[in-house]
């Protein structure tokens, strides 16, 4: 076995092994224990920033040791440590001792569609005008093709996680939230901020249906099997007006 | 020596002139705001490749409107120069698309390993100095020189403990990294003191080891203190306090050799109000403006 592939089994081992016999201090272990911390904290900061509002609801102490089993598990595969954390949400579903949090992952996954959202490409939306010249005519709006910025997300969760993620942000009470009431949410960049809105179930199915190359009949059928009552247009406005359409023609952009 | 700059096209290669001899600051996103307005107290200012290497949004946004103002210095902390393994081409290419997108005046990287594999352990990890290991780093920097068409500058690191195998000290494996490659260097001040306080070197002879007229940019930092097992001062490269004094006063010895050079406040932990850095940076543009000549 090779010196680092020694080093690296060493730092990331659960029994916190040590590759003795290849340093010269006598208190090698304790110094190599340096970079074991540098790793794991690192790491861990690197999760905290990306997932704040999880790290809040389960504490320092508890967070830290849920990254440290998921750093172990899953040790980064790239130095654009941005993207780190995409399997974050998956682990903590299956990680037992944040059982008794059933909306943890959800949470993860509005983090992580936030952090997505902020790095997102930069693309300006069509505006009202270019969209308009379709809207005159509605034989042509079934087959219109709406391409949403790259930044958008849709999350749809069986647990309050929009409720309990304003809550953090001092929006409402959290004693007053429910969890397992079921939400849907948009998160979206406009220009450089990005936003958090609850949808009506209809309308993350309708937004869901856009994103995966539907085209505009089809996505608004997809939410009124959801609720019949479903009206497009106030969707459609608040795509125009946050600047999430991208591209709009009579066919699927490439 | 490299080939960089024997086989590299002129036309593809980056117009640089290297950073101003003034203070500079790394670049955090708390200080993108501030800082977009202009401060005359940065000459450059220094970015951490990875994170710039992203898509869209508000770090290109402001990474732009901030090189209207300040030199620009890109730093890297994932390349693993010193990895047994061959470099990550997929991560060499993104940096090329950073560097040629923003054409900075100085590109760097550590004396370090980081990844193994596919894992990537976001530190940066020490090297055994010996031949093997010297033909692996000079192989490595040849490659990410010609890569890019342009002269990198490596950083010595702040390490913690030191490999029986080693057969080269620290400089001088370094000062034959620089004199093979062709690369300069960036003198992490407080590494020199972090690594020879935990190694018991002495400081002057580890830098009058090193080749102080290839440095083209100085690192400034605080450390962090605890002790090992056996009672012995162990110092760790925290980036997270102030520059220490005995770190200024070994930058003052050091600008006597080297005359003037861009100098950055490297702070990447428990971030102060940018006022804090400003001082900073302020304090060693005044030892630069004094040729190391106590202000």
């Amino acid at each position: 076995m090779s010196t680092q592939q020694r080093f690296t089994q060493a730092l990331l081992s659960a029994e916190q092994t040590f590759p003795a016999g290849l340093f010269c201090h006598p208190d090698a272990e304790s110094r190599f224990a340096v970079y074991r911390n540098n790793v794991f904290s690192s790491l861990t900061s690197a999760l905290a920033d990306s997932y704040p509002v999880v790290a809040q609801l389960v504490g320092a102490e508890f967070f830290a040791f849920m990254a440290r089993v998921f750093i172990q598990t899953f040790p980064p595969c790239s130095p654009v440590l941005v993207n780190y954390g995409n399997a974050f949400a998956d682990f903590i579903d299956t990680f037992s001792p944040a059982a008794s949090l059933p909306y943890l992952a959800d949470m993860a996954r509005l983090e992580r569609l936030r952090v997505e959202a902020y790095h997102a490409a930069d693309f300006p939306g069509v505006g009202f005008e270019a969209l308009s010249r379709f809207l005159e005519y509605p034989e042509q709006l079934h087959s219109l093709h709406l391409k949403l910025h790259p930044g958008t997300g849709v999350l749809c969760s069986s647990r309050a996680v929009f409720s309990l993620w304003a809550a953090h942000q001092g929006q409402g009470e959290l004693a007053e939230v429910d969890p397992n009431h079921a939400e849907h949410l948009l998160v979206l960049r406009d220009a450089l901020n990005v936003e958090v809105l609850l949808l009506s179930k209809a309308c993350a199915l309708f937004i869901q249906a856009l994103q995966g190359g539907a085209g505009f009949g089809d996505a608004v059928c997809a939410a009124l099997e959801e609720d019949n009552a479903f009206d497009a247009g106030p969707a459609l406005a608040l795509l125009i007006q946050k600047n999430l359409i991208i591209h709009a023609g009579l066919s699927e952009a490439s | 020596m490299s080939q960089y700059d024997i086989n590299t096209p002129r036309s593809t290669r980056a117009v640089t002139h290297g950073l101003p001899a003034r203070a500079g600051l790394g670049l955090k996103p708390d200080y993108f705001q501030p800082l977009a307005k202009g401060c005359d107290d940065l000459g450059f200012i220094e970015i951490h490749a990875e994170n710039y290497m992203v898509a869209g949004g508000p770090f290109h946004y402001y990474l732009e409107r901030l090189c209207e103002h300040y030199a620009l210095s890109i730093h890297g902390v994932g390349m693993s120069i010193g990895a047994e393994g061959a470099l990550d081409t997929e991560h060499l290419q993104r940096l090329n698309v950073l560097l040629a997108r923003y054409q900075p005046a100085s590109f760097s990287e550590h004396l370090a390993w980081s990844t193994h594999g596919p894992c990537f352990l976001n530190d940066l990890l020490p090297l055994q100095y010996d031949q093997q290991t010297l033909n692996r780093v000079c192989e490595h920097i040849d490659q990410v020189q010609n890569t890019l068409g342009r002269r990198m500058l490596l950083e010595n690191p702040a390490t913690y403990l030191q490999f029986n195998a080693s057969t080269f000290d620290e400089p001088t494996f370094i000062r034959e990294v620089v004199r093979r490659t062709g690369c300069g260097m960036l003198l992490d001040v407080c590494n020199v003191y972090v690594s020879c306080i935990n190694h018991q070197w002495s400081t002057q002879e580890y830098l009058q080891a090193l080749p102080l007229h290839e440095t083209a940019e100085i690192h400034l930092a605080g450390f962090s203190e605890a002790f090992d097992r056996n009672g012995q001062r162990l110092l760790i490269d925290s980036h997270s306090a102030p520059v220490a004094a005995a770190i200024w006063s070994l930058y003052q010895q050091i600008l006597e050799h080297t005359g003037p050079v861009a100098t950055l406040i490297e702070r990447d932990n428990e971030l102060p109000g940018l006022a804090v850095l400003l001082a900073e940076a302020r304090r060693a543009q005044a030892y630069l403006d004094n040729h190391g000549v106590q202000p």
